[in-house]
């Protein structure tokens, strides 16, 4: 299994997967921080995270899965919702709280 | 080191703007308010891929952290961000 493959499983496995630097508990980077906090408002508790400092291919390879250059990056069924900027704007305009009820239904 | 001037150049070559502030004067972590016509019709994560387009390999290489805001021109004239 390539790692574009297994990142594949990875977010279609679980209904809300964050990747981020660190874990939920002792996040190294405030922008990761700052997801795992909008989700605990959410009502995540416990999401499903990826540390990408513990594995460097997925650090290259979740930047080209979700065309896109930064980390965090959050993903809802399979879909690539935003990094920390638009999940933060989601958050803020409501759209974070339905997406993440819809989902979980 | 990278300045928020430079970034602001490195943006508005890279994709049409009519509006583009940047801060940020660590060298690695800027805020950004762009605005450009090409972002009509999109949504938020392709907005900021055109940016991220924009800067290509600098946002690898140089840019440590890059916090965005992307709007239409129509969105910037009803905000009161100016």
């Amino acid at each position: 299994m390539n790692i574009q493959e297994k990142i594949r499983n990875q977010v279609t496995a679980n209904t809300v997967v964050l990747y981020m630097k660190g874990t939920p508990q002792s996040p190294q980077c405030g922008f990761s921080d700052a997801m795992v906090q909008l989700l605990k408002a959410c009502g995540v508790n416990n999401v499903t995270s990826v540390d990408v400092l513990a594995d460097p291919e997925i650090r290259d390879g979740i930047k080209a899965y979700g065309s896109w250059p930064t980390i965090p990056q959050l993903y809802i069924k399979g879909e690539f919702v935003g990094g920390a900027d638009i999940v933060r704007e989601m958050y803020e305009q409501g759209e974070l709280q339905k997406l993440i009820q819809s989902a979980l239904e | 080191m990278l300045t928020a001037n430079e970034l602001r150049d490195y943006i508005m070559n890279g994709l049409p703007c009519d509006h583009v502030e940047v801060l940020g004067d660590d060298g690695q972590h800027f805020e950004a308010l762009v605005v450009s016509p090409q972002f009509t019709g999109k949504n938020k994560v392709q907005q900021h891929q055109l940016v991220y387009f924009a800067l290509g390999e600098r946002m690898r290489a140089e840019i440590h952290a890059l916090s965005m805001r992307t709007l239409t021109p129509d969105a910037w004239a009803q905000s009161a961000i100016k």
